[in-house]
């Protein structure tokens, strides 16, 4: 049983910029530091590292810099941002299994400075590979960028359920009202309307560029350990109460386009069902949600798949300012990757985990747990974290 | 029918090439300088030298816009003989031009082709249809300053106009090599237009043992779906045991080539290698049932619906590379 096993008892970051001027292992390390730092624990009591397969850094070059000494477990976990909130579930399943004691999740990326997923990648499209192939059905015929993948999504949703794209728009403006107020975000002090959304260029239509998330170096790290040591531990622990992975029937990576329906995220239906099953919760208990908002119509549909609101109603759901402060469920108070950064998912946790501590600079008031959600329209992950004794154990 | 169409072929092959035909106008600048423009090269040598561009050699032997049928031209003999049986649509598949030098200004130029090779019938997305090839060498003199190897499909078209092949509807731009074509309205454009949509730079599939019909498929002016051996489950993409049955001996069936838009992008930023932007790309449903992915051609993007029908072209990028693509049906 995963869930209450283990807390994420530490979390790390760098600065959120646009040209880090350093390595991506020099970013992780200082990460991991900085998350060992706010555990109260030493580099030597590391004995599990787990990141994204796409991480440039290896858990060993990680150890060696930070002065880990004898690792006992390691894990990579792939599908771009899906991997987020996996990594954490890796930790607590080693932790629950008794592998590991202390582990530590961590994503570095100079992803504006250095490779830019935004532009299209000759390597993705001919590796050798079963991704190769797949990519081959859609990368030679011009669609090749994370944007195009979704967008065409995103039109098919439209078609079906009458979204536009303002509605589209009112998740980015949420975003950047919450990152205004944020002094980590790129966008601090920059909030938007909807009418600046609606005259953002078009980059692949129907999306805007507002749509799109921005493009971030910086690096995240979260230490994971069992509740009891948590317990001794610098900080009030963020239990992990439910940790999930999915994939969908006939799943693909951004271009699962052959199924019956273009008009939801099954895979993400995968990881809540398994959250609110673990965790005997339901979407109505949750307190703060923050949701992978790589594009904003997949922040609707996430809504929608998690059972916040019905298929093709999350229109209407967030039309009355639901998802922002003060509304009935804040979405990302942290300004998520439209506003914050883009760290694949990674800071999103580090948000959920102030969130249940009670030090966000956006901070939600109550005890409920939070929903944490990883990269979507490719196979994900998910989490809810409670402080310990509330939110989960309650019921 | 079969019979009657590979003795005619064997007889026009063995008689070898036909007579040599001249150009109406030596080579000339003024007409140089028209095809810069419209191509849109601003390379001053060749007005400077003198000399033509390689690739206007087919230009001096064009028989202008309203062309008298050739009976002894390999081409036209072979045409007439395929339009006798019913394959009366054409499309050219690929051309293939080598140049041996520079053509100069006021040079005289003549041309002669030979039949190579007839094959068929073969079952393509644009119906029931045999593929010709010729080869054609361009002097000056008895100099040999370029040659060509060409292929067309002479096809039977569909029945209803709702199926008319893309090429069908194609502005009428002379094939210079097949007359018959010309008076369809049905020409090499298909090919020529096409080669120009997309650049040698475009990203690559990755072909293995279970996609390689598909990408052989599209070559040959075929769009292919996989079709299960043993349950007969169409299924695209294409992989190498049935999900339905298990069975790991995988078939193909030649698509109708029409389908509906189930879906669509514009794509505005950022660049893609090989195109020019901006483009649509569609999800299209075929009326097979599968969905594939494709470029929508020549489409003004707002012309675009979700629920339009569409039928397939083929975008020769090069030899190595033939991509499937859309295009909208009035």
């Amino acid at each position: 049983m995963i869930s209450g096993s283990a807390a994420i008892v530490g979390v790390g970051e760098t600065e959120f910029s646009k040209d880090s001027g350093r390595s991506e292992l020099h970013l992780a390390a200082e990460a991991v530091r900085a998350a060992l730092t706010d555990a109260g624990l030493a580099p030597t009591d590391v004995d599990g590292l787990v990141t994204f397969t796409m991480d440039s850094t290896a858990e060993v070059a990680l150890a060696r810099e930070i002065g880990a000494g004898e690792l006992r477990f390691f894990s990579q976990v792939g599908y771009g941002g899906g991997a987020a909130c996996a990594t954490v579930q890796q930790a607590a399943l080693a932790i629950s299994a008794g592998v590991a004691r202390v582990v530590v999740c961590y994503r570095a990326l100079n992803e504006r400075s250095g490779r830019r997923f935004g532009r299209v990648s000759r390597d993705v499209s001919s590796a050798p590979t079963s991704s190769g192939v797949d990519n081959g059905w859609h990368y030679p015929m011009g669609l090749g960028t994370p944007a195009a993948t979704v967008a065409m999504v995103a039109r098919r949703y439209q078609h079906v359920f009458g979204a536009t794209g303002e509605d589209f728009g009112r998740v980015a403006v949420a975003a950047r009202r919450h990152a205004a107020t944020n002094p980590r975000a790129w966008f601090f002090d920059r909030p938007i309307t909807l009418a600046d959304h609606q005259a953002s260029r078009w980059i692949a239509e129907p999306l805007r560029l507002l749509d799109c998330c921005q493009e971030s170096d910086g690096a995240v790290a979260v230490v994971v350990a069992g509740v009891e040591r948590a317990a001794d531990l610098r900080q009030t622990p963020a239990v992990i109460t439910a940790a999930a992975q999915g994939s969908g029937a006939d799943q693909y990576v951004m271009t699962s386009y052959y199924r019956d329906n273009l008009t939801g995220l099954p895979e993400l239906g995968v990881v809540g069902r398994q959250l609110w099953q673990q965790s005997g919760l339901v979407p109505d208990d949750v307190r703060v949600a923050v949701l992978y908002d790589h594009f904003t119509p997949y922040v609707l549909m996430q809504l929608e798949e998690l059972g916040f609101c019905p298929p093709g109603e999350a229109r209407h759901f967030i039309a009355d300012g639901a998802i922002e402060l003060g509304g009935r469920l804040p979405v990302n108070p942290h300004g998520g990757q439209l506003g914050e950064a883009y760290i694949h998912g990674m800071n999103g946790i580090v948000e959920a985990v102030r969130q249940v501590r009670g030090s966000s600079v956006n901070q939600v008031a109550g005890a409920g747990p939070v929903l944490v959600t990883a990269g979507t329209g490719v196979p994900t992950s998910g989490l809810l974290l409670a402080s310990s004794g509330r939110g989960w154990v309650g019921r | 029918m079969e019979g009657t169409i590979r003795a005619a072929a064997e007889r026009i092959r063995a008689a070898g090439a036909g007579p040599a035909r001249p150009g109406r106008d030596p080579v000339n600048l003024p007409m140089i300088r028209n095809w810069l423009e419209a191509i849109g090269d601003r390379n001053p040598r060749y007005e400077q030298d003198g000399v033509a561009p390689p690739a206007m050699t087919q230009v001096w032997t064009m028989r202008g816009l309203h062309p008298v049928v050739e009976p002894a031209d390999p081409l036209s003999a072979m045409s007439a003989v395929l339009d006798q049986a019913g394959f009366t649509s054409v499309v050219a598949t690929n051309c293939e031009q080598t140049y041996h030098r520079y053509l100069r200004d006021g040079e005289r130029v003549e041309v002669r082709s030979r039949l190579v090779d007839v094959r068929g019938p073969k079952r393509t997305a644009l119906g029931e249809g045999w593929f010709v090839t010729t080869d054609s060498t361009w002097y000056v003199g008895a100099e040999a300053v370029a040659s060509m190897t060409f292929r067309v499909l002479k096809f039977r078209p569909p029945g209803s106009t709702a199926t008319a092949p893309a090429s069908e509807r194609a502005p009428a731009a002379a094939s210079e090599r097949v007359p018959a074509v010309v008076s369809e309205r049905a020409s090499g454009v298909a090919f020529e237009r096409a080669a120009a949509a997309v650049a040698s730079d475009a990203l690559r599939p990755v072909v293995t043992r279970d996609t390689a019909f598909f990408w052989a498929g599209t070559a040959a002016g075929e769009l292919r779906i996989q079709r299960c051996g043993g349950c007969g489950e169409l299924r695209h993409p294409p992989g190498p045991v049935c999900r339905q049955c298990g069975a790991d001996r995988q078939d193909h069936l030649v698509a109708r080539g029409t389908g509906e838009i189930f879906s669509f992008v514009v794509h505005r930023h950022p660049p893609v290698p090989g195109r020019r932007l901006p483009i649509v790309v569609a999800l299209v449903e075929l009326t097979e049932g599968v969905r594939m992915v494709g470029e929508v051609l020549g489409a003004d993007p707002r012309q675009v619906r979700i629920g339009a029908t569409v039928q397939v072209d083929f975008v020769r990028v090069d030899t190595e590379l033939t991509l499937p693509a859309w295009r909208l049906l009035p």
